[in-house]
């Protein structure tokens, strides 16, 4: 190995204060955890339904959200109009605004007096206290992170092939399904699992919406609040036990067609600097 | 076949205006330009890419200035092949073959039929990535000939290759040109101009300068830029004296050249080809009727001999072989002797030139 210089010795140091810093609570949380306690709580069915619903509406509320998502992604990435910045802006709003107030200002969007509660009372469905405010709820603070990632990826596939692609015959929308969406695969892939992990972990958000059913953050903080750190641990340990498992198997899956495309990149990339 | 009228295009500062040419059935057809003087964005108007703010574009009778590009029946080949990174050579070939209303069977013929006409029957089942530049331009050009487009538009293709390539592909371009293919093709290669064109088009600035077949915009270049682009490099602004005796065109005060008599006009240009100048250590006693002393200011060897600058109050420029070179013993500094007779000397009146 090279000799480091004093600066990257610095560096490094740093850089494992900072790594030491994620790592010791978590590992301090499933040290402190026994595995009785966790069996124990594994076998709850208050906790068993809560992380379910907790996936299921993430996952159904990324699905349903990345159909709109994805094309205005890909709109963003290719056709300048006015007021640009001011959308992308707004698109960043959920990010940087207090979850809490979120959830209050969905609250207020999706109660039986509002325009959409009504709407949805008319087909039977009630967004308080209900899976589909929850689904709302987490769409509303996750999807940014989505559309910026699926952006990322439709900027990085050459205007030229999609040009190419039109002079060959295609219409618009084959060119978009055969060539611009293949190609942003990997980001658009990242950005959803991205806002899925995004949406189980939010709680502020939720808990103003749908106090009930609970979802995991939600029954985390209610062990909490009613019996103590003690006995909200376990919950804690197996709802990250559990996400993690989800996320790597996720990855996994994605991981082909992935591979494949990143490395093409990579391959053209050197391919054009040769010219 | 394929005709532009007054074509106007605005891409953001850069404009093309009033483009107008014809390019008939079976041409070879070359847009001759320096890098940013519209070639591109031609190619990407007349296939429908880019839409024109004014004029018309007319194939085969039909005004396809605002067809859907999917429906033109031309086909686009990129400078940088644009071949699809996520496909087989097979699925790229085949790409255009989408929806159409060929059996399977009948697709896969067909792909094979363009395949070994582009010599890629081999590459069939590999990836882009590991391709060489030339085989991408062989997949991109068999891609694009698989829909048989009326007219087969080319932007720069040989840019990007070494000369073995070049050749190869020349001679493939012409190939298929010969079998019937219209081409317009851009470059900014003057020889490659000659070496493939029926027809050549100059442009420059957003401007055609001047159309014809190559021996027409070669010989008689009618604007200053053509001609140095086109390689003529003795290109002079002169005017014309006529005395009882002889005809001279006066390019300065002091260096006048006798020209032919038979000719009008009194303000243009005169051409000398570089090769009809002859260079003698001593004052040549010949028919050529100009002869001039000059300095060698420069020996520049190039790919058709020695180019040999002369000053003589203003720059000639004199092809020579290595032989001439050896033999008369030039060298930078060297005092010269150069000759042309007076029908070398091309004399281009100034309407000619403006016009165009």
């Amino acid at each position: 190995m090279k000799k480091l210089q004093p600066l990257q010795l610095v560096f490094l140091f740093l850089g494992g204060v900072i790594l030491l810093f994620i790592i010791s609570p978590l590992a301090g949380m499933f040290l402190k955890t026994a595995p009785q306690s966790l069996f124990e709580t594994a076998k709850e069915t208050e906790v068993r339904t809560s992380i379910w619903l907790t996936i299921w509406t993430s996952m159904l509320g990324t699905l349903i959200f990345a159909i709109a998502a994805i094309p205005f992604s890909y709109l963003l990435a290719r056709k300048n109009f006015p007021l640009k910045k001011l959308v992308t802006g707004i698109i960043d709003l959920p990010v940087v605004i207090p979850h809490s107030a979120a959830g209050i200002a969905i609250l207020g969007f999706v109660t039986r007096d509002s325009a959409l509660g009504k709407l949805g009372s008319l087909v039977g469905l009630n967004f308080v206290g209900n899976p589909a405010g929850i689904i709302v709820a987490m769409a509303f603070v996750s999807l940014p992170y989505l559309i910026n990632s699926a952006h990322d990826g439709f900027l990085g596939v050459p205007e030229r092939l999609e040009k190419a692609a039109l002079t060959l015959g295609a219409s618009p929308a084959r060119v978009f399904f055969t060539i611009s969406l293949p190609l942003a695969w990997r980001n658009i892939i990242s950005g959803v699992i991205l806002m899925f992990a995004r949406g189980m972990s939010e709680f502020g958000a939720v808990i103003v919406v749908a106090y009930h059913p609970m979802v995991a953050p939600v029954l985390i903080y209610e062990r909490f609040g009613s019996f103590g750190l003690k006995y909200a641990r376990p919950v804690s340990v197996l709802f990250i036990l559990i996400s993690l498992t989800v996320f790597i198997l996720l990855r996994l899956l994605a991981k082909d067609r992935t591979l494949l495309t990143f490395s093409q990149k990579n391959k053209n990339r050197k391919n054009s600097m040769k010219h | 076949m394929l005709e532009l009228k007054n074509l106007s295009v605005r891409q953001g500062n850069f404009n093309l205006r009033s483009i107008s040419f014809d390019v008939s059935e079976g041409d070879y057809f070359i847009l001759l330009g320096i890098s940013g003087a519209g070639k591109s964005v031609l190619l990407e108007t007349i296939a429908g890419l880019i839409r024109p703010s004014t004029g018309a574009i007319i194939l085969n009778g039909t005004d396809i200035t605002y067809e859907k590009i999917q429906k033109r029946k031309i086909g686009l080949v990129f400078q940088d092949h644009a071949v699809f990174p996520h496909m087989t050579v097979r699925e790229n070939i085949g790409y255009p073959l989408h929806g159409s209303h060929f059996s399977t069977g009948k697709k896969r013929e067909q792909i094979l039929k363009i395949a070994e006409k582009m010599n890629i029957t081999s590459l069939l089942n590999r990836r882009p990535s590991t391709l060489s530049g030339g085989e991408l331009q062989r997949v991109a050009l068999a891609r694009t000939l698989v829909q048989n487009p009326s007219v087969l538009l080319l932007d720069e293709p040989l840019a990007s290759m070494d000369i073995q390539l070049r050749s190869e592909l020349r001679s493939l371009l012409r190939q298929l040109n010969r079998s019937g293919q219209t081409i317009i093709h851009v470059t900014h290669d003057y020889e490659e101009a000659i070496s493939l064109a029926n027809r050549i088009a100059v442009i420059n600035d957003g401007q055609i300068l001047q159309t014809g077949t190559p021996d027409e915009v070669f010989q008689f270049p009618r604007t200053e830029f053509v001609a140095h682009f086109t390689g003529a490099r003795n290109f002079f602004p002169a005017s014309i004296r006529r005395t009882p005796q002889a005809v001279f065109a006066m390019i300065s005060d002091n260096l006048s050249l006798h020209v032919s008599d038979n000719l009008e006009g009194e303000e243009g240009f005169v051409i000398i080809r570089s090769e009809d100048i002859i260079l003698s250590n001593d004052r040549l006693d010949s028919s050529a009727t100009n002869n001039l002393k000059g300095i060698v200011s420069e020996i520049i060897p190039s790919t058709h001999g020695i180019e040999i600058r002369v000053i003589c109050g203003l720059q000639f420029s004199v092809m020579i072989t290595r032989d001439s070179l050896n033999r008369l013993g030039l060298s930078e500094g060297k005092e010269i002797w150069m000759s042309m007779k007076a029908s070398a000397v091309r004399f281009i009146p100034k309407e000619l030139v403006t016009t165009k």
